[in-house]
């Protein structure tokens, strides 16, 4: 199997997936007015101080994201296990963790990249400042894309349950910690006035860790729960 | 030597060489763990600082130490599962789950203990008290996994990458909350060179992290074997076993 065929399945499944997901849109819609929603709870429920809503507006947002994504994970292999999909892409002649990347990097654009776009809002609701929504962006650009990898490990060796959805989260949302922290806590210091590049180049490395080792642990729970 | 390892491997050499030093590390655990106790409550002396309330720790440390080497048996013989498809790795790391998290529990409960009387409070955001409780929850979500899963076999390989998964995590996890925040008392016996720890204090410490190593051994090689006649409850030994007088 040349490396070209390798690309080409790649970018097919990519597409397939992405195709899917814009013919459902109130699916991508659903984790982004969570997100929005868990938000708004906050202020609500802690009380509207400008000064404590800023303090700890980086961990609500970062949190909420965190449930975001968790909420949205099982979809990225849910639907292709119940319509039989899932099974031919595993008899597939290509490694199960490419095409698995694949999978995850679509499910990353149609529910992660939102958050993106929609964080500087909320950022300027709980009265971020303007260099903390810029970091916010930043970690989440680099933090989310962990948050699916290491979920979808999760939901493989889910995906068989007839209730792995409240299995998943506890599988999972411990893994989520390190993120969080790292995350978090660069928004914080940039509202502090301090450097965060430690924190940046923590969550890069924490990514590449992600995107070379996930995709076949993936492929190796998939190959369990399926077999 | 490795005849004998492949004979171990097999579920019913297994089961019968099991019971057979069973007996004996059991003796050998209930002694180690007399001597410990003794030694750590009436010979070593009272702590200048901490008065008697010290003496948890021979529980608290030993449980704690524990509750990572068991976890990392649990990833290691996981990983023989799934590699060399032994039946036997994989009874150990489901087997070994239940008692990692009892252990890491119990390492919780006595530093919640301890932490009263020393610290004023029974519990701090501390990095090395967070880490543990994320270990608590790694054990649970194991568990869980393993319990959910019906057929036996796939429960237990997708709970050893599921363990696997987890061992990779847990230096990230320690070092990102260890970063996070601090403020639990130092290491005070891997720096062997010069201990900062009483050598009255250091014997029964030592003898009870042994026996609490054997009693983690007896239990799970109880428990694996329990888990052996219950997966080969339909073959002739299992039922020789069970119907002879």
């Amino acid at each position: 199997m040349s490396s070209a065929q390798l690309n080409r399945a790649f970018v097919v499944l990519l597409k397939r997936d992405l195709t899917l997901a814009f013919r459902r849109r109130s699916e991508m819609v659903n984790p982004l007015l969570f997100f929005v929603l868990v938000t708004t709870l906050f202020p609500l429920g802690v009380g509207a101080d400008p000064a404590l809503l800023r303090s700890i507006g980086p961990g609500i947002i970062w949190v909420a994201a965190l449930l975001a994504a968790l909420l949205s994970l099982e979809s990225v292999l849910r639907s292709d296990f119940e319509d039989g999909s899932l099974e031919q892409l595993m008899l597939s002649a290509h490694p199960l963790s490419v095409l698995m990347l694949a999978k995850v990097l679509a499910h990353w654009l149609v529910t992660g990249l939102p958050l993106l776009l929609v964080a500087p809002l909320l950022g300027l609701l709980l009265g971020l400042s303007g260099d903390a929504i810029v970091t916010l962006v930043q970690t989440l650009a680099l933090g989310t894309p962990v948050l699916s990898l290491v979920g979808t490990i999760g939901v493989a060796l889910t995906v068989g349950l007839r209730k792995g959805g409240m299995i998943l989260s506890l599988l999972v949302l411990p893994l989520y910690i390190p993120v969080l922290i790292f995350a978090a806590d660069a928004v914080t210091s940039t509202g502090a006035g301090l450097p965060v590049t430690a924190q940046l180049s923590l969550l890069s490395a924490l990514l590449v860790l992600a995107l070379s080792l996930t995709p076949a642990a993936t492929a190796a729970a998939l190959k369990i729960s399926l077999a | 030597m490795w005849h004998f390892f492949h004979q171990l491997a097999s579920p019913r050499y297994f089961y019968r060489f099991a019971g057979r030093i069973l007996p004996w590390l059991g003796a050998a655990c209930l002694l180690l763990m007399l001597a410990g106790l003794y030694q750590g409550l009436l010979v070593a002396p009272t702590d200048y600082q901490q008065g008697d309330s010290y003496r948890i720790m021979f529980i608290h440390v030993p449980a704690a130490w524990m509750s990572l080497f068991v976890y990392v048996v649990m990833a290691v013989s996981g990983a023989v599962g799934l590699v060399w498809r032994i039946k036997l790795a994989e009874i150990v790391a489901v087997a070994s789950a239940p008692i990692g998290a009892s252990f890491t529990f119990l390492a919780l409960v006595t530093g919640a203990i301890w932490g009263k009387p020393t610290w004023g409070t029974w519990w701090v955001w501390d990095a090395r008290l967070t880490s543990e409780l994320i270990l608590l929850f790694l054990y649970l979500g194991v568990i869980a996994l393993n319990s959910a899963i019906e057929d036996k076999r796939t429960a237990a390989r997708a709970t050893s990458v599921l363990a696997l998964v987890g061992v990779v995590n847990i230096p990230i996890i320690h070092y990102s909350v260890e970063w996070w925040n601090t403020l639990h008392q130092g290491a005070t016996v891997t720096k062997f060179d010069v201990p900062s720890i009483d050598l009255r204090m250091l014997i029964p410490l030592l003898l009870m992290a042994l026996a609490f190593k054997l009693f983690y051994l007896v239990v799970v090689l109880m428990r694996a074997r329990c888990e052996i006649l219950q997966r080969e409850r339909n073959t002739g030994w299992v039922r020789e076993l069970v119907e002879a007088p």
